[in-house]
């Protein structure tokens, strides 16, 4: 359900086109000549070819292309998920190709947020829990943690669904919960796959413009995987995919409305 | 973290694993009933011989240590009574009969144990006095016996046997009451071994000048390190004599080690059914929870606390169930009559809870490998 004050801000959202901040901050993500592979011989297929960009902190920037773009397995390779076959990726200065497996968990836990599609939220936990989960992870579970991790979920409009269990919030709602676990522990970058992909229009926006408005007060790095380009309309910086490369960067205001409007896909 | 999760899991979902828990239950019941029994038939078995005060028995050779099989007689036991390192020698025989109990109850089937009153195969009593006498009508029963047919130190009963084709009535005094003292599946009463041998059945009407012959000889050392030494010196000196141990005696009972080996193989397999149930539960939760277990590693939970968490679950549910198990078992035994013969034993119950307790974590190995081999990509629809 939508409270009074989101409701509004969505209301504005729609009436009002969101400004483009500066990318004033330093570089946090830095993805130079990434190739992913997949396969070998005949079969083998460029999953990324030749992919190179650069994210700056407090900047949020969509991903789009159309299925098979390459997309999902750049966000893996940012995400320390996955080891591209070539190129090199530095996210804080750190060379995640030097990291060892349990380095890249612990790289994932402190320094990564993550939103999923779908299968986002433990389900034997509250909301509260759920949040904290990131905390408990890190062995950072203080009070003034705890209090602050509901500052956030009050912050998205979950005041009174703190003890709630997922499967008794609606879509929305579970997307609210997954973007703040996805900040709570103040990691350096944020990654979504598909955040608004299982909601509804007006719900999409929603979530989309809390995440951009998160991303930019917290002054993170995030990166939003969508093939739904309307919701784009919130993005700083649109890096569109096509056949595992790069195929076009939009920056600015009118030129991300006007890729949008011509449907960069 | 590995037990937040476990729990959390386990509190949230209470019937399910209630349930799941019922199911450990059943099976320790099942478990520990099968222990029991084995327990009860094994001391129903061998009571007597566990309670021997001597180290070896002397048989007749080639009766395969058959109690019932074996004679031996008064120069057997002389001879054997005169080797070195032997303390003392005491006849002792073998056989049932019946109680006869007032007109409204059945007869009450006693195994009849012919001893020297001063030599090892006699009791000691609990209360009353112990047999004194070669020859006299004085019996000590065993308190299954006092309690079953209701006498007491003091008491008379007359005993049942069948002897030729007649069916003859002995009038028995009760001198003295000694614990549980079960041989061959009845409880036992001790007469003094000329006695036995008139009052025992048997195909003739006995022959008082016959001599007397006890089934097997039970050996007291001196020093019971010298057993296997002493023993072998026996086998030399006594032609035509077999001696055991104690627990070889034991184990050559009619049916002793088959019935022990039937009973360990049920529980065998219940702790394996155990194994089974556990594992395919907790592999088919974990199956259900790949995709949750997908996201939980990309955003950074440890491999080894997904191992834990799967590990501490299975133990939460199995002590529970293993716990509730025991006392509805500790229930059910309190009602069951005193004719089956079931028997808790500190050392039973223990062994049989540690393997229920074991096989819970070990049916799990699978969910385990299961969960850590769960690849985080699968949260982002992909796959290495």
């Amino acid at each position: 359900m939508l409270t009074d004050t989101t409701f509004k801000s969505l209301q504005t959202a729609f009436q009002v086109a969101p400004q483009i901040l500066e990318p004033a901050g330093e570089i946090i993500i830095d993805a130079q000549n990434i190739t992913k592979i997949y396969g070998s011989g005949a079969s083998q297929v460029f999953a990324a070819n030749q992919v190179s960009f650069q994210i700056h902190q407090g900047e949020f920037v969509g991903l789009v292309g159309p299925s098979g773009s390459g997309k999902t397995t750049m966000l893996a390779i940012l995400a320390a998920l996955l080891k591209p076959t070539e190129g090199q990726v530095l996210i804080d200065g750190v060379d995640l190709g030097s990291l060892k497996e349990n380095e890249r968990v612990r790289f994932r836990r402190e320094r990564i947020g993550f939103t999923f599609q779908s299968n986002n939220l433990v389900p034997f936990l509250t909301v509260q829990e759920n949040v904290e989960l990131m905390l408990r992870m890190n062995n950072r579970l203080t009070k003034s943690e705890r209090q602050n991790a509901q500052a956030l979920l009050e912050r998205l409009g979950l005041q009174g669904r703190l003890k709630s269990l997922p499967s008794q919030l609606s879509g929305g709602q579970r997307q609210r919960v997954a973007i703040a676990r996805s900040l709570i522990h103040n990691p350096s970058v944020v990654l979504a796959d598909e955040p608004t992909a299982s909601l509804d229009t007006e719900r999409a926006y929603q979530v989309t413009q809390l995440y951009a408005d998160l991303i930019h007060e917290q002054n993170k790095a995030g990166i939003m995987v969508t093939h739904d380009l309307r919701m784009c309309r919130y993005v700083d910086k649109l890096i569109q995919m096509k056949d595992g490369q790069v195929s076009g960067i939009f920056t600015g205001r009118e030129e991300i409305d006007e890729a949008i409007s011509f449907g960069v896909h | 973290m590995a037990f937040f999760l476990a729990f959390k899991e386990v509190w949230r979902n209470k019937s399910r694993f209630f349930l799941f828990s019922m199911v450990i239950a059943l099976i320790t019941t099942l478990v520990l009933f099968v222990a029991a029994l084995a327990q009860g038939l094994a001391l129903a078995n061998r009571q007597y011989l566990d309670k021997l005060d001597a180290n070896l028995l002397v048989f007749q050779a080639n009766t395969d240590l058959s109690t019932l099989s074996s004679r031996l007689d008064q120069v057997d036991l002389n001879r054997i009574s005169r080797i070195e390192g032997v303390q003392a020698a005491g006849p002792i025989g073998f056989a049932s009969a019946s109680i006869v109990l007032n007109e409204a109850s059945k007869d009450l089937n006693v195994s009849i144990i012919g001893v020297d009153p001063d030599l090892p195969g006699a009791p000691p009593v609990l209360s009353g006095v112990p047999l004194f006498s070669d020859r006299s009508k004085d019996v000590v029963i065993d308190s299954d016996i006092a309690k079953q047919a209701g006498l007491q130190v003091g008491e008379t009963f007359q005993l049942k046997s069948i002897q030729g084709i007649d069916e003859k009535l002995y009038d028995l005094r009760v001198i003295g009451i000694t614990s549980p003292q079960q041989n061959q599946y009845a409880p036992s009463m001790f007469v003094p071994i000329q006695t036995w041998d008139r009052i025992r059945p048997q195909a003739s009407t006995p022959n008082e000048k016959a001599p007397i012959n006890s089934n097997v000889i039970a050996v007291k050392l001196v020093d019971p390190a010298q057993q296997d030494l002493v023993a072998q010196q026996i086998e030399n000196s006594v032609k035509d004599v077999e001696v055991a141990d104690i627990r070889t005696a034991i184990n050559a009972l009619p049916g002793y080690s088959a019935q022990q080996g039937t009973l360990q193989t049920q529980q065998a397999f219940v702790l394996l059914i155990g194994i089974l149930v556990i594992g395919g539960f907790f592999q088919i939760q974990m199956l259900q929870k790949i995709p949750l277990i997908g996201v939980l590693k990309a955003i950074g939970i440890a491999n080894r606390s997904v191992a834990w968490a799967v590990i501490y679950q299975i133990i939460l549910v199995s002590t529970f169930g293993v716990i509730f198990g025991g006392l509805v078992t500790l229930g059910l035994a309190a009602g069951i009559p005193d004719v089956v013969p079931i028997q808790f034993s500190g050392a039973t119950v223990a062994l049989a809870i540690s393997a229920l307790l074991l096989i819970g974590p070990l049916g799990g190995l699978v969910s385990v490998r299961l969960a850590v081999r769960v690849e985080p990509l699968i949260a982002l629809g992909l796959n290495s």
